[in-house]
C-alpha cells in the first residue's frame, strides 16, 4: 500500500517536449513509472521520450487512460496547465514549476474545493512510492521500500532525511514534497489523513519549515485523529523576523506568527517529538518501529 | 517588489484615488521650491523602503519655507534603518478629522484575498491587529469573482465608518481590490485614509507590493523597481543571481551555502544548534553548475565578518561533480585559500565529487553534522 501514486499510476507529463520535462520523463520511465503520454499544446501527434504526445490533457487522458499529470510548465502558464489537468479531470496533478503567480494559485485553490483531484505543489519536488512510481524530480535511487511515510515542504531536506532513513534500513511507503509556496494543493493534513489511513503506515515523519501556520494545523489535526505516530522537523529556527529565506513562503512575519517555537510547541502538545537535528528525527522513527 | 510611496501614489492617483498634491524632491533647494508650491502646512516625508517612517524621523511637518530648508537638510542623505535617503516626497499637509486604515493582502491560511477596514487608523495596524482584532472588519473576497460592490459596503459597515463617508470608503476600497488584482499585487495598505475637515476622504499614504513572480505580466509596474539594498553583500548577491530570498545576510561567522531552501536553513539552524552562529542563508538552488558554485564562494568569502565556510550539498537534480569542479576552480584561484572551507555532498554523483575535490583546498566531511561541527570549530579557532 501507498499514498496517492503507486504501480498502476498511468501518468501524462505536461511540458514533456521541454528540457526539464524531457529529461525528467526519462528519469521517471528509467525509475519504473507508468509514463503513458505527453500534453503540450500544438506538440499532439509527436513521440517524445518514447510516448505520444497530445494536445491537450484531456485527450491524453481518454487515449491513454491517464489519471495523474506531472507539470514541468513555465511559471507563466503553470495556473492553466494545472486548471486543464483539474478539469480534464484527473485524479492527481503534481506541479513542479517554481515562481507560479500567488494570484494564479489563489483561482486554482479555489477551484481544487469543487473538484476531486489532488493537487501537489506548486514548487515541489514531486511524490514517490519506492519501487513502484515516481512524479517528479525526487532522486529515486535514495529511496527504499517500507513502513514509513513522509511529508515535507523542502525537497533537499526530505533527502536528507531519506537517506538518513535508509541507511538504517527504514523504508518508506511513499515520500510526498508538498512545496513551498504560501498557497498549495495538499498540505500537511491531507498528507497526514491518507497516511493515517493507510494500513501499511507505520510511522510518519514531517518536515515543516517556518512560514504560515500550516504545521500548527497539522499539529492538531495529529492530536485529534491520529494513531500512527508522527516524528516532527521544523527547519528555520535561526531565521530573523520578515526575512523570506529561499522559499516564497518561509518567512516570519513582523508581528511574529509563523515562527519555528511556535510550531514545535504546537507539534509537542500533540505528542510529537521534533528532533534538533535531521539525525535524531530518524533516531525518533526508529523508536516507533 | 515594494513600490515607493511616491510611485503607489501616482497608480492610486490615475485609478482614480484622491491623494494630496505632491512633488517628488532630492535635493534641499527642490524641497524649498516644492513647499513654495504647494504651501503650508506640508510633509516632508523619506522614500525609503522601511515601514515606520515617521517614528525613526523620516517624516516631518512643516509650517515655514526655515522649517522646510531644515526638515529637507535632516532627511536627505539620513540613515533610516540602513537605507540612505535620497529623494523626499513633498506633500500638501490634510487638515483632517479622522483616520483609517483600508487593505487588502493575501490571506494565506484561506489561500483567498481578503479586504480589511479599520477605524483605528494612522497607527501601526499589526498592533492593532494584536491588542484589538475586533478593531479590523474583515472580507473574504472570492479570487474567482472579485469583490462584490456589496462586499465593500458590507467591511465598510461593520468597520462603523460614519455613514456620510461609508459610500466614499467603500468606493476607494474597491478601486484597491481591483487594483491588487489587476497589478498582482500581493499587498496594498492605505494607511491612513483621512477625513478631511471639509468631508473628503484622501489617501495620505500607500504602500504597495507586487508578486515578484507576477513582474513577467506588468511591465509597467516593473520598470517602476528600484532595487535598495541594505549593504554592498546583498547588492553583490544580486549581480551574481542569487537574488530575492535566495542571499540573506546574518550576523554570525559562520558562512552558509547549500542547495534547496529547507536544507539551507537546517544547515542554519545546526551551526546554532553545535554553538556557532550563521553568517548568512545562500541557496544556490536546483541544477547550479561550476560558475554558480564559484560565485557563492566568492559571495561568502566576501563577507569580513566570516570566519569559516559550511558547504552542503544533496543533489537530486543538482550534480555533485559539477558542484565540485565548481569548488575547485574558485578555491584555485587563490594563493591561499582565504577562509578554511568545509565541504559535504552527498545524493546524485556525489561519490564522484568527493574524489574530484581538491583536499588540499577543503576538508571534506561525510556527513552533515561532521561538517557543520567542523566549520563551527574552524570559526572559534580564529577567534580564540
Amino acid at each position: 500500500m501507498s499514498i496517492l501514486v503507486d504501480d498502476d499510476t498511468r501518468v501524462v507529463v505536461q511540458g514533456i517536449t521541454g528540457g526539464e520535462g524531457n529529461f525528467h520523463a526519462e528519469q521517471m520511465i528509467e525509475y519504473g513509472t507508468n509514463v503513458v503520454a505527453g500534453a503540450v499544446p500544438g506538440k499532439g501527434g509527436q513521440t517524445t521520450a518514447g510516448v505520444p504526445v497530445y494536445d491537450t490533457v484531456e485527450e491524453a487522458a481518454i487515449e491513454e487512460n491517464a489519471d495523474a499529470s506531472v507539470i514541468f510548465v513555465p511559471p507563466a502558464f503553470a495556473g492553466d496547465a494545472i486548471f486543464e489537468a483539474l478539469d480534464a479531470p484527473l485524479d492527481l496533478a503534481v506541479a513542479i514549476t517554481e515562481g507560479v503567480p500567488t494570484q494564479d494559485m489563489a483561482k486554482v485553490n479555489k477551484r481544487l474545493s469543487e473538484v476531486d483531484t489532488h493537487l501537489i505543489g506548486p514548487n515541489c519536488p514531486g511524490i514517490i512510492t519506492p519501487g513502484e512510481s515516481k512524479l517528479g524530480i525526487l532522486p529515486g535511487n535514495i529511496f527504499s521500500e517500507g513502513n514509513v511515510g513522509l511529508v515535507s515542504r523542502s525537497g533537499t531536506l526530505t533527502y536528507q532525511v531519506v537517506d538518513s532513513l535508509t541507511q538504517r534500513g527504514i523504508g518508506q511507503t511513499t515520500a510526498v514534497g508538498i512545496g513551498g509556496d504560501p498557497i498549495i494543493g495538499t498540505s500537511f493534513v491531507d498528507a497526514l489523513e491518507l497516511f493515517e489511513q493507510d494500513d501499511e503506515t507505520e510511522a510518519v515523519v514531517m518536515c515543516g519549515e517556518i512560514g504560515g501556520e500550516d504545521e500548527e494545523e497539522a499539529a492538531k489535526f495529529i492530536g485529534e485523529h491520529m494513531d500512527t505516530p508522527v516524528a516532527g522537523f521544523i527547519a528555520g529556527r535561526t531565521a530573523p523576523p520578515g526575512k523570506r529565506m529561499g522559499h516564497a513562503g518561509a518567512i516570519v512575519s513582523g508581528s511574529g506568527t509563523g515562527t519555528a517555537e511556535s510550531k514545535i510547541e504546537a507539534l509537542n502538545d500533540a505528542g510529537v517529538p521534533v528532533g534538533d537535528t535531521p539525525e535524531e528525527v530518524a533516531d525518533n522513527v526508529e523508536s516507533f518501529l | 517588489m515594494k513600490l515607493h510611496e511616491y510611485q503607489a501614489k501616482e497608480v492610486f492617483a490615475d485609478a482614480g484615488i484622491p491623494v494630496p498634491e505632491s512633488r517628488l524632491a532630492s535635493s534641499v533647494e527642490a524641497v524649498v521650491e516644492a513647499v513654495g508650491e504647494i504651501g503650508f502646512p506640508a510633509a516632508v516625508k523619506a522614500q525609503v523602503h522601511v515601514g515606520g517612517r515617521g517614528k525613526a524621523g523620516g517624516i516631518e511637518i512643516v509650517t515655514s519655507e526655515a522649517e522646510a530648508r531644515e526638515a529637507a537638510e535632516s532627511i536627505l542623505g539620513m540613515d533610516l534603518k540602513g537605507y540612505t535617503v535620497e529623494r523626499v516626497l513633498v506633500e500638501a499637509g490634510v487638515d483632517f478629522v479622522d483616520e483609517l486604515y483600508v487593505g487588502v493582502t493575501m490571506d494565506r491560511a484561506a489561500g483567498e484575498p481578503v479586504a480589511m477596514i479599520s477605524t483605528e487608523g494612522g497607527v501601526d495596524i499589526e498592533t492593532v491587529a494584536e491588542e484589538t482584532p475586533e478593531a479590523i472588519a474583515r472580507e473574504q473576497i472570492d479570487p474567482a469573482f472579485g469583490m462584490h460592490p456589496y462586499e465593500s459596503r458590507k467591511v465598510v459597515y461593520e468597520a462603523g465608518v460614519e455613514q456620510q463617508f461609508a459610500g466614499d470608503v467603500a468606493s476607494i476600497l474597491r478601486t484597491l481590490f481591483d487594483l491588487y488584482e489587476d497589478s498582482d499585487a500581493s499587498e496594498i495598505e492605505v494607511n491612513p485614509v483621512m477625513i478631511t475637515s471639509d468631508d473628503e476622504v484622501v489617501a495620505a499614504d500607500a504602500v504597495m507590493n507586487i508578486d515578484d513572480d507576477a513582474l513577467f505580466r506588468q511591465p509597467e509596474l516593473a520598470e517602476m523597481e528600484e532595487e535598495s539594498f541594505e549593504n554592498d553583500l546583498e547588492r553583490k548577491a544580486s549581480e551574481y543571481g542569487f537574488e530575492g530570498a535566495n542571499y540573506v545576510r546574518l550576523s554570525g561567522d559562520v558562512g552558509i551555502i547549500g542547495n534547496g531552501a529547507g536544507l539551507v536553513m537546517t544547515t542554519l539552524d545546526l551551526v546554532d544548534y553545535y554553538g556557532g552562529t550563521p553568517a548568512n542563508f545562500l541557496d544556490i538552488g536546483g541544477g547550479a553548475k561550476a560558475e554558480r558554485v564559484a560565485n557563492a564562494l566568492d559571495m561568502v568569502f566576501s563577507d569580513e565578518n566570516v570566519d569559516s565556510v559550511v558547504f552542503n550539498i544533496f543533489g537530486g537534480i543538482t550534480r555533485g561533480d559539477e558542484v565540485a569542479k565548481g569548488i575547485n576552480e574558485a578555491l584555485e584561484q587563490f594563493d591561499e585559500i582565504p577562509k578554511p572551507v568545509t565541504v559535504r555532498l552527498a545524493g546524485t554523483r556525489a561519490e564522484e565529487g568527493m574524489e574530484i575535490l581538491n583536499t588540499d583546498l577543503v576538508t571534506v566531511e561525510k556527513t552533515l553534522e561532521s561538517a557543520v561541527q567542523r566549520a563551527v570549530a574552524d570559526a572559534a579557532e580564529v577567534n580564540e
